[in-house]
C-alpha cells in the first residue's frame, strides 16, 4: 500500500505558517493555500457516494418489488443484506480486491452492498405502511396489481423510501472515506497520509460532513417539491 | 371528443340501472367448517337499493364483495344484467361497478380531483371529458369547485366521504356496492349524508348493494332488506315495511327491535294510512247543517274552510251560532300528506291537539289525522296499505 500513499501530494509543508505547520497544528493559513488539493479527492467522494448509493437503490428496489409479491423472500432477502451490512468494511475490500482488484469499482461494490439493508427495508417498510383501504379501494374500482403498485403503493411509500436513501447516503460518505484502501480514492486518501497533520485531519472531516449534509439536503428538497401532498395539513 | 357522448355520461342522463343475481351462491374458506354463505340467493331490481344487514360475522360484507370478485365463491352464480360474472375479468368487471367502503380509501397522494378520476382515468376517457365530469359530480355531492385541488388531508371527515361516493359514481355504473358508506362519521352528518344520498337516488336510479350492520339505516336506505344471520344464512328478504310487520322469526324480530312499531311511524307517511273525513263548512253554509256535520265525526267540530277549500279555522258549538255560518280566525295544527307520521305525531303533541287538518301540496284540505288514527295504526287496527303482509295477530300486540 505504501506506494499508494507516496503519490499523495499533501505532504508538502512549506508555504505559509511554517512554525504552525511544523507543530502538526491548525494552520488556516496553510488550508487556504492548500484546499484546491483536496477538490479532486472531494469529487472523487462525491461519485464513490453517487454510484454507490444510486446501485444500492435500483438492486434494492428490484429485491423489494420481487419481495413484494413473495413475502417468503423477505426474511432471506433481508438476512442476506443484512450479513453485507455486519461485514467490516476493510473485511470486504480484502474479500474482493482478489476478484475484482484494485480500484473504483471495488470501492463502489463494497459500498453499495452496505447500502442494502436499509434501502430494502425502508421500501417494505413504506409498503407495507400504505392504508389497507387505499390498497383495496384501488382493486375494488378496477385496478391491476401492477396499477395499484405503480399509482398507489410506490406512491405513498416515497416517504420511507426516501427516508431511506437519506440515511444510505449519510452512512456511504462516511464509510467511502476508506474506501482508498481498496484503491477508490476520496477523502479517506488525504487523510490517511498525513494523520497527526491537524490542518489536514480537519480539513477532510469538514469536506466530508458538508458533503452529507448538501446531499441530505438535496434529497430532502427533492422531496418536498415531488410530494405536495405531503405538506398540506392532515 | 363527440359532445353527445359526454353527454350522455351526465347524472341527468344516466345509464341504465342493471339487475343483480345471486344464485346458490356458497362461499367456505379453507380450514373452517363452518361456511361464511351458506346457500344465498337473492335478486335485486334495477334501481332499487337492497340493504343487507345483520350482525357482525353473518357475511353481509363477504356477499358484497362477491358482487366485484374482491372474494370468488366457492359455489353458485351471480348475474348482472342477466349475464354470469364469473368468467369476466376481475379488474374490467369492477370499473363498471362503483365501489365505496366505509374507510372511504381517498389516496392521500392524489388531488380531490384526481381521486375522483380514477376509474374513468382507467377507463382511457379523455383529459377534457374527465374534467367536465368530475366538475358535474362535484356539484352533485355539493363541494365547491376550489376543493377539487385539495388534498384528501385538508377535508372533513363528511366531505371525505362525500368524495368517496362521488369516486365510486365517477364512470356512471349501472351498479353500486356501498360498504358502510357513512359508517365513520357522527349520527348528525351521518344522517345528513343518508337523506343527501337518498335525494341523489332519486336522480340517479341506480342499483345498490348497501352493507350495514345499524337496522336503523337499513330501514331508511332500503327498498328492501335482507336480514342476514351468522354463516350467511338470510333469515328474511323483504321491504321494510314488510319487516317490520312481519317479521319471518324471532332472529329477525330481535334485530329489528322491540322498538319496531315507533319505526314503523318513521317509515309511513300520512298519505300511508286512513284518514278521516273532514267536516268542512263554508262562509255562508247554514249553520244546522255544519252542527249535523261536525256531530257525525268524533271530532265534534266543523273545520272551516275559504273558497279554495284551505282550513281556515275549527269551529266548536259556541262559533256554530245564528243562521249562517261566519268568518272566524283561528290556529290549527296542519301536517302534510308528504310528512312521515313520526313528524306528523311530533307536531300533534306539540300543538297538544287530538287533530290536525291534512293538506296537500296546494294546502288544500285532504283529511283530518287524530292521534287515535295512528295508535290504531300501530295497533294495525286501521289498516294502512302496507300491510300487503299481514302479520298474525300475536306478533302485533
Amino acid at each position: 500500500m505504501l506506494p499508494l500513499l507516496a503519490q499523495v501530494k499533501i505532504t508538502d509543508r512549506n508555504g505559509a505558517g511554517q512554525n504552525c505547520v511544523q507543530q502538526d497544528g491548525f494552520c488556516p493559513g496553510w488550508i487556504k493555500d492548500h484546499i484546491g488539493d483536496y477538490v479532486d479527492p472531494l469529487v472523487r467522494h462525491l461519485e464513490l457516494t453517487v454510484v454507490s448509493v444510486v446501485a444500492g437503490f435500483l438492486i434494492a428496489f428490484a429485491l423489494a418489488m420481487l419481495a413484494h409479491r413473495r413475502r417468503w423472500l423477505v426474511a432471506p432477502i433481508t438476512g442476506a443484506t443484512g450479513v453485507m451490512y455486519t461485514i467490516p468494511s476493510l473485511a470486504l475490500f480484502g474479500i474482493l480486491l482478489p476478484i475484482t482488484g484494485f480500484g473504483f469499482v471495488t470501492g463502489c461494490i463494497a459500498l453499495t452492498a452496505y447500502n442494502l439493508l436499509v434501502i430494502f427495508r425502508n421500501i417494505m417498510a413504506g409498503l407495507d405502511n400504505v392504508p389497507e383501504a387505499a390498497k383495496d379501494a384501488a382493486t375494488g374500482m378496477g385496478m391491476t396489481p401492477n396499477q395499484v403498485l405503480r399509482q398507489v403503493e410506490l406512491p405513498l411509500a416515497i416517504p420511507e423510501i426516501v427516508a431511506g436513501v437519506r440515511v444510505a447516503t449519510t452512512t456511504t460518505v462516511g464509510l467511502a472515506a476508506l474506501a482508498f484502501i481498496a484503491g477508490a480514492g476520496g477523502l479517506g486518501e488525504p487523510l490517511i497520509v498525513n494523520q497527526n497533520f491537524k490542518s489536514n485531519v480537519v480539513t477532510v472531516g469538514v469536506l466530508c460532513v458538508l458533503l452529507a449534509a448538501v446531499l441530505d439536503l438535496l434529497l430532502l428538497l427533492a422531496e418536498r417539491l415531488a410530494l405536495p401532498w405531503r405538506r398540506v395539513a392532515r | 371528443m363527440d359532445p353527445d357522448t359526454a353527454q350522455a355520461e351526465g347524472p341527468s342522463a344516466n345509464r341504465q340501472a342493471a339487475t343483480l343475481e345471486l344464485r346458490n351462491i356458497v362461499k367456505r374458506y379453507p380450514g373452517s367448517d363452518e361456511p361464511a354463505i351458506a346457500d344465498l340467493s337473492l335478486e335485486v331490481a334495477a334501481g332499487e337499493i337492497c340493504v343487507l344487514v345483520g350482525p357482525s360475522g353473518c357475511g353481509k360484507t363477504t356477499a358484497m364483495r362477491l358482487v366485484n370478485r374482491m372474494i370468488e365463491p366457492t359455489s353458485g352464480d351471480i348475474l348482472v344484467n342477466g349475464a354470469s360474472i364469473i368468467d369476466r375479468k376481475p379488474s374490467e368487471l369492477r370499473r363498471e361497478i362503483g365501489y365505496a367502503i366505509q374507510q372511504i380509501g381517498l389516496f392521500p397522494h392524489q388531488t380531490i380531483a384526481e381521486n375522483i378520476a380514477t376509474v374513468p382515468a382507467l377507463l382511457g376517457w379523455d383529459k377534457r371529458r374527465i374534467a367536465e365530469r368530475v366538475d358535474e359530480l362535484m356539484d352533485l355531492i355539493g363541494l365547491e369547485k376550489a376543493m377539487a385541488k385539495r388534498y384528501p388531508g385538508q377535508l372533513s371527515g363528511g366531505q371525505r366521504q362525500r368524495v368517496g361516493v362521488a369516486r365510486a359514481l365517477a364512470a356512471d355504473p349501472p351498479l353500486m356496492l356501498m360498504d358502510e358508506p357513512f359508517g365513520a362519521i357522527d349520527p348528525i352528518n351521518r344522517e345528513r349524508l343518508q337523506n343527501e344520498f337518498l335525494r341523489l337516488q332519486g336522480e340517479i336510479r341506480k342499483t345498490i348493494v348497501f352493507v350495514t350492520h345499524d337496522i336503523d339505516e337499513a330501514i331508511k336506505m332500503g327498498d328492501r332488506i335482507a336480514i342476514l344471520r351468522k354463516g350467511g344464512v338470510l333469515a328474511q328478504y323483504a321491504t321494510p315495511a314488510e319487516l317490520l310487520m312481519a317479521p319471518a322469526d324471532e332472529f329477525v324480530e330481535d334485530f329489528v327491535g322491540a322498538d319496531r312499531a315507533l319505526k314503523r311511524l318513521a317509515l309511513q307517511r300520512v298519505r300511508d294510512i286512513d284518514l278521516w273525513e273532514a267536516p268542512t263548512v263554508r262562509v255562508g253554509d247554514p249553520v244546522s247543517e255544519a252542527r249535523a256535520r261536525a256531530a257525525a265525526t268524533p271530532i265534534g267540530h266543523a273545520l272551516l274552510v275559504d273558497e279554495d277549500n284551505r282550513p281556515v279555522s275549527w269551529l266548536g258549538d259556541g262559533d256554530l251560532i245564528g243562521e249562517r255560518v261566519v268568518h272566524h280566525a283561528g290556529g290549527l295544527t296542519k301536517v302534510e300528506l308528504d310528512d312521515v307520521l313520526r313528524d306528523a305525531l311530533a307536531d300533534l303533541l306539540q300543538g297538544k291537539v287530538m287533530y290536525g287538518v291534512v293538506t296537500d301540496h296546494g294546502g288544500r284540505v285532504a283529511g283530518v289525522l287524530s292521534v287515535e288514527v295512528i295508535s290504531g295504526f300501530l295497533n294495525h287496527q286501521v289498516a294502512g296499505r302496507i300491510d300487503q303482509a299481514p302479520a298474525p295477530a300475536e306478533r302485533l300486540a
